[in-house]
């Protein structure tokens, strides 16, 4: 007869558990509408073709993708659309089976064929669609669907990020009938698999989205809907939350600014933070002399005091971390001990102006004069620049800090008319073959500012990208930063810090490395 | 009067075509490229045979002057493009956010005239008094004081005495007024204390230069008592070029929402205009403009021609 | 005929040198006084590096968002720099860029307003046509058309396309003006008469329309200065104007300035201070000016 006094011991303890741990336990509620703060508007739906949390923000909870990444155990991956998958022991071959049931807004069945629809049109975009994406789906070689629910991916050749590429949230599924009919339907019409329908978009105000009851993931979403307004002016948007009109902003802000939210709403706000995957760099022009001298180059990088001054740049911008070509905290990270070594990160910073001193004298470039270009978004780019131009002015060097519209500047960037300028890297995981890109060749590489062309990189980042053995990956890595910096053709300045306010009603939601992650809102609840 | 009536709405034509020439040609004066801030932004990996391929999509690789051709040809339909960040037309985009502006910009103007009328009136019947002075020192603070920042003080102040902002989200007043009203009040105050200042100087000074003319002198010297000199004869001539001002400051009005409306992030054709500023979106900026010259033009021509028709001594020789 | 301001439609004229100042500042105490203030900005402006006692570009990040003090008497921003420095360099970017965009529009404008006057015909017809292009646009427009349009150009440290974009609104205004009254003295007989007796253009354009001309001008040159830095600021407030590091009221107002209002309210308050006290000293200035030198408002 022990067993129901245990048994109503048993619950009367759990019960007690499940209240000590306070919230974390609590059942979600269904119900409520979620209104939050989207800080930029894109100029259309599609995924495929944008690089911009914007249109993630905006676009997620309409679709899903193939796989996702666990957000509560990053960077681990999970299927969102994919029941499960299997990777071949040659790693050339992965075979996904799809969930059971999955709908269309529209009520079309979810096929393989939709899905091989869709990574088709992102590998071999027809004309008139722009895809993104396309370099890192080279290596496919063929998509097959042997029945409605598989779909078989063959690879060229070994690709140690594959996984994560089919985890990414801009590869957002589509419907085969769809774009077949208008390979650019994407852009303007909205028909997915996600957790919310699409009911309006007022441009320049906000966009909506109501519960998709037919979602395959029974359950969910718990909210009814959502509404995302957009705040152009980060001071509209922190007013906004601190009144109340908005609940959350899920992109990130300044320290300062959650100084300000938190001495305000004291109780009512919950902070999370989390490191970055988004750095800015300082890239040189190799083209244009006096950068091709690698002496010169090093010298400006050795002056910037990137530990000191992270410190006081920590505190009003969203500049903190000092890393590497990967995110500093990362799994394939250079520890610190490794990174104080290479040209730019040492701890002297008294030695190492010195030496850049004497860099520039052996460069006859002693009264070293240059325009620094950069972007002008106030955070983190104004304080970027304002730093680094009163670095350099230590070793004497005098830089005219212009600041200008991205057009003016990408047209800058792009035709090689600048001589040292801030870029940035827009990254949604620590995958080193995506952060490390950058550092490739110019010829054929858009994304290399320093226009820069080194074998020596081509090769590492070749051979680290086939590499299936996790240790010898990390010592090409290595490897590839060591050459990267001591050429000092451009160099990560810091890395960025995340920090999301959000009401303590909003629960669910979930904190990452990335601000591309976790926008599909399909575990939020509101506590009200 | 018929004849110059005609005159000027036919003049007005050539000066919207030069315009829209000039404003053309000077967007397209140096080399930037929409088409890169688009695709290459956001730091994507985008080669230059896609960045070529959309350009060519849009038809911005075509030459200049056939660019420049279609443009004209579309004006003369009524066309004014299609934007070239949003790829819908530029009327659309412009419609949508013309309500918000409008109601802000009527809302300033009823608040500028019924401040403006008695503050001008006052200052110039006790002229050279503290209260004229004071008046004039209020008038010219409306007119120093960046409007961006009064209204800035504005919202800090909602904000830190009373923890209360204006709704975030448009309603339009036959929707939910109370919800209109208190969200587009403040930009209405913000832009109206100018409007209502530079007014108010216009009462001043006209009534004061009415109140010199001799048929003034003679009606006072007759003994008509001071009030109805005052309401009967010169404010009635001094309306008018007060009414001139209000005319010709409304079309500026719509201007001087530019910055006011990023402050108080409202979705009206003053943001708009920055934002296309900033994106280069020089099809958008084009249609704004003219649409702008437009209206200024037509609210110029409807006030002249009050003028003329109320003063007999200004008609047009 | 277009619609001219009325305070001017009558030409005013300039009183004799002799104890004019003296005179100015009698009859115009408000006038004498916004003129002191004038006065007080160019000295800080031209003696910057004198008068404030901090680098506006130094950055300290030991003491950033200080409050007013006796080592920061306006406190210090996000940077750690500080405020009354950043807003004396700041009186000097406002002077010099609303200066200059409001001599060189308003003489470019006064020199087609004469042109127009004088020439008549055909001449006046095409400058006619082409100011009332100009005149289309509200002045921040035009403003924001020549920044969309022209990139960024320093010259010694001056944004010279932020000159231009101001410069251009300013040119169509005060043309018109000049124009009219340049045109109440061609229409009199002593203007007939000169050319009668055989005088060169130029001669008659100097010695008689002139002079009539430069009291409106002036009137107009002061009120457009105050015009000018104004725009400068808003349009630096935009993002679309002057950039960092350089101090500027507007820029100042920008970016995460209205983010601090509670723990530093001072990043706000000075500089729309100074830019409010600097546009209302040119403002009252240009008004006593006009009462001064019009001729009808002497009872």
């Amino acid at each position: 007869m022990k067993a129901p006094i245990l048994g109503l011991l048993g619950a009367i303890a759990f019960t007690f558990g499940v209240a000590a741990t306070g919230a974390e336990a609590q059942q979600p509620k269904r119900g409520g509408t979620l209104q939050f703060a989207i800080s930029a508007e894109a100029p259309h739906y599609d995924p495929h073709a944008s690089d911009t949390y914007a249109t993630l923000h905006f676009s997620s909870p309409f679709y899903s993708t193939l796989l996702r990444y666990n957000l509560s155990k990053f960077p681990q991956i999970e299927g969102d659309l994919a029941k499960s998958w299997t990777v071949s022991p040659d790693k050339l071959t992965y075979t996904f089976v799809l969930n059971d049931g999955v709908k269309f807004h529209d009520g079309t069945a979810l096929t393989s064929a939709d899905i091989k629809a869709t990574y088709d049109r992102m590998r071999n975009p027809p004309q008139g669609v722009v895809s993104t994406r396309r370099a890192t789906f080279a290596d496919i070689d063929s998509i097959d669907t042997p029945s409605p629910n598989t779909v078989v991916f063959k690879l060229k050749a070994v690709n140690s990020s594959m996984l994560d590429h089919f985890a990414s949230p801009w590869n957002v599924v589509y419907a085969a009938k769809d774009i077949t009919a208008d390979p650019a339907a994407p852009r303007t019409k909205i028909n997915g698999t996600g957790p919310f329908t699409f009911v309006e978009h007022v441009k320049g105000s906000h966009v909506a989205g109501k519960r998709n009851e037919n979602y395959f993931k029974k359950g969910l979403p718990y909210l009814d809907g959502y509404r995302g307004v957009f705040t152009l002016q980060a001071a509209a948007m922190l007013n906004a939350l601190q009144g109340g009109q908005v609940l959350g902003e899920f992109r990130g802000i300044s320290p300062a600014e959650r100084d300000r939210l938190v001495s305000a709403m004291g109780d009512k706000l919950r902070v999370e933070e989390s490191s970055w995957t988004l750095n800015l760099l300082v890239s040189f022009n190799t083209e244009k002399p006096p950068f091709n001298d690698v002496r010169v180059r090093r010298a400006l990088l050795m002056a910037i005091d990137r530990w000191g001054g992270s410190q006081g740049l920590s505190r009003i911008s969203t500049l903190r971390a000092v890393g590497g070509v990967v995110r500093p905290g990362s799994p394939l990270a250079t520890p610190e001990a490794e990174l104080v070594k290479l040209p730019g990160f040492g701890k002297d910073i008294k030695a190492a102006r010195a030496e850049a001193r004497k860099l520039l004298k052996e460069a006859g470039q002693e009264n070293l004069k240059f325009v620094l270009w950069n972007r002008n978004l106030a955070m983190p780019y104004t304080p970027a620049g304002i730093f680094l131009v009163d670095q350099w002015r230590q070793i004497g060097v005098e830089v005219e800090h212009k600041q200008s519209d991205t057009a003016p500047y990408i047209a800058a960037m792009q035709s090689g008319n600048f001589d040292v300028a801030i870029d940035f890297s827009n990254l949604f995981n620590d995958d080193p073959t995506l952060s490390m890109t950058k550092y490739l060749s110019h010829k054929g590489n858009p994304l290399n500012m320093s226009r820069a062309n080194d074998a020596e990189i081509d090769k590492l980042y070749e051979q680290q990208l086939r590499e299936g053995d996790v240790e010898k990956r990390k010592a090409l890595i290595r490897a590839l930063e060591k050459r990267a910096f001591e050429q000092g053709y451009q160099q990560p300045l810091l890395w960025w810090h995340r920090i999301v306010p959000t009401h303590k009603v909003v629960m669910g939601w979930k904190m990452s490395p990335s601000h591309n992650l976790g926008a599909d809102l399909a575990d939020v609840w509101l506590n009200q | 009067m018929l004849r110059y009536t005609l005159n000027r709405i036919l003049l007005m034509i050539p000066t919207l075509i030069g315009v829209a020439v000039l404003v053309f040609f000077m967007l397209r004066v140096v080399p930037g490229d929409i088409v890169e801030v688009k695709l290459r932004g956001d730091g994507g990996n985008i080669s230059q045979e896609v960045v070529d391929a959309e350009r060519k999509r849009l038809g911005l690789d075509r030459p200049l002057l056939i660019q420049f051709k279609d443009y004209m040809f579309g004006l003369a339909r009524g066309d004014l493009g299609i934007s070239m960040w949003t790829e819908r037309p530029v009327i659309e985009e412009i419609a949508l956010r013309l309500e918000l502006s409008l109601e802000v910009a009527i809302l300033a103007t009823i608040i500028a005239i019924l401040l403006a009328v008695p503050l001008g009136t006052v200052a110039a019947l006790m002229r050279d008094t503290w209260v004229d002075y004071a008046v004039r020192i209020i008038t010219i603070g409306g007119l120093s004081i960046p409007a961006f920042w009064f209204g800035m003080l504005m919202m800090l102040t909602l904000l830190s005495l009373f923890n209360w902002l204006p709704p975030i989200v448009f309603t339009p007043i036959y929707v939910d007024p109370v919800a209109n009203l208190s969200q587009l009040i403040w930009p209405a105050l913000a832009v109206g204390y100018r409007y209502c200042a530079v007014t108010a100087r216009m009462i001043r000074s006209s009534l004061l230069e009415v109140m010199t003319e001799d048929y003034i002198r003679t009606a006072r010297a007759k003994g008509v008592y001071e009030k109805l000199v005052v309401s009967r004869h010169a404010l009635r001539n001094a309306l008018l070029p007060a009414i001139t001002v209000i005319g010709l400051e409304f079309a500026f009005l719509i201007g001087g929402l530019v910055v006011t409306e990023q402050v108080f992030n409202l979705n009206g054709i003053g943001q708009l205009f920055v934002q296309s500023v900033s994106r280069n979106d020089f099809m958008l900026i084009q249609g704004m403009v003219i649409m702008i010259a437009a209206f200024y033009v037509v609210v110029n021509l409807v006030v002249d021609l009050m003028y003329a028709i109320f003063d007999p001594r200004i008609r047009y020789q | 005929m277009t619609s001219i301001s009325p305070a001017v439609a009558v030409p005013a004229v300039l009183p004799k040198r002799r104890s004019v100042v003296v005179d100015f500042c009698r009859q115009q105490s408000l006038g004498a006084v916004s003129f002191a203030v004038i006065v007080v900005m160019m000295f800080a402006g031209m003696f910057s590096e004198l008068v404030a006692p901090y680098d506006p570009l130094q950055i300290d990040f030991g003491s950033i968002l200080a409050p007013p003090s006796w080592d920061h008497w306006m406190g210090t921003d996000a940077f750690g720099r500080d405020i009354f420095s950043r807003i004396i360099f700041g009186s000097r970017t406002a002077l010099v860029i609303g200066f200059t965009s409001a001599f060189i529009g308003a003489s470019l404008g006064a020199m087609l307003g004469v042109a127009s006057a004088y020439f008549g015909g055909k001449i006046d017809d095409w400058i006619q046509r082409f100011v009332d292009i100009l005149l289309a646009f509200p002045i921040i427009v035009l403003a924001l058309v020549v920044v969309a349009a022209f990139r960024k150009t320093t010259v010694a440290g001056v944004d010279v396309n932020l000159i231009v974009a101001i410069a251009i609104p300013i040119l169509p205004r005060v043309a018109r003006v000049v124009r009219a009254a340049a045109l109440s003295v061609r229409v009199m007989p002593y203007v007939d008469a000169a050319r009668a007796a055989g005088y060169s253009n130029r001669r008659i354009i100097f010695r008689h329309m002139a002079p009539n001309v430069v009291a409106p001008y002036l009137i107009m040159f002061t009120a457009f200065i105050a015009q000018a830095i104004l725009l400068e600021a808003s349009l630096s407030f935009l993002g679309l104007g002057v950039t960092e590091p350089t101090a500027a009221w507007g820029l100042m107002l920008s970016g995460n300035a209205a983010d601090f209002y509670r723990e530093a309210p001072w990043l706000i308050l000075f500089p729309g201070i100074a830019i409010s006290l600097a546009v209302f000293a040119f403002n009252l200035f240009g008004d006593s000016l006009r009462d001064y030198l019009d001729p009808r408002f002497k009872v």
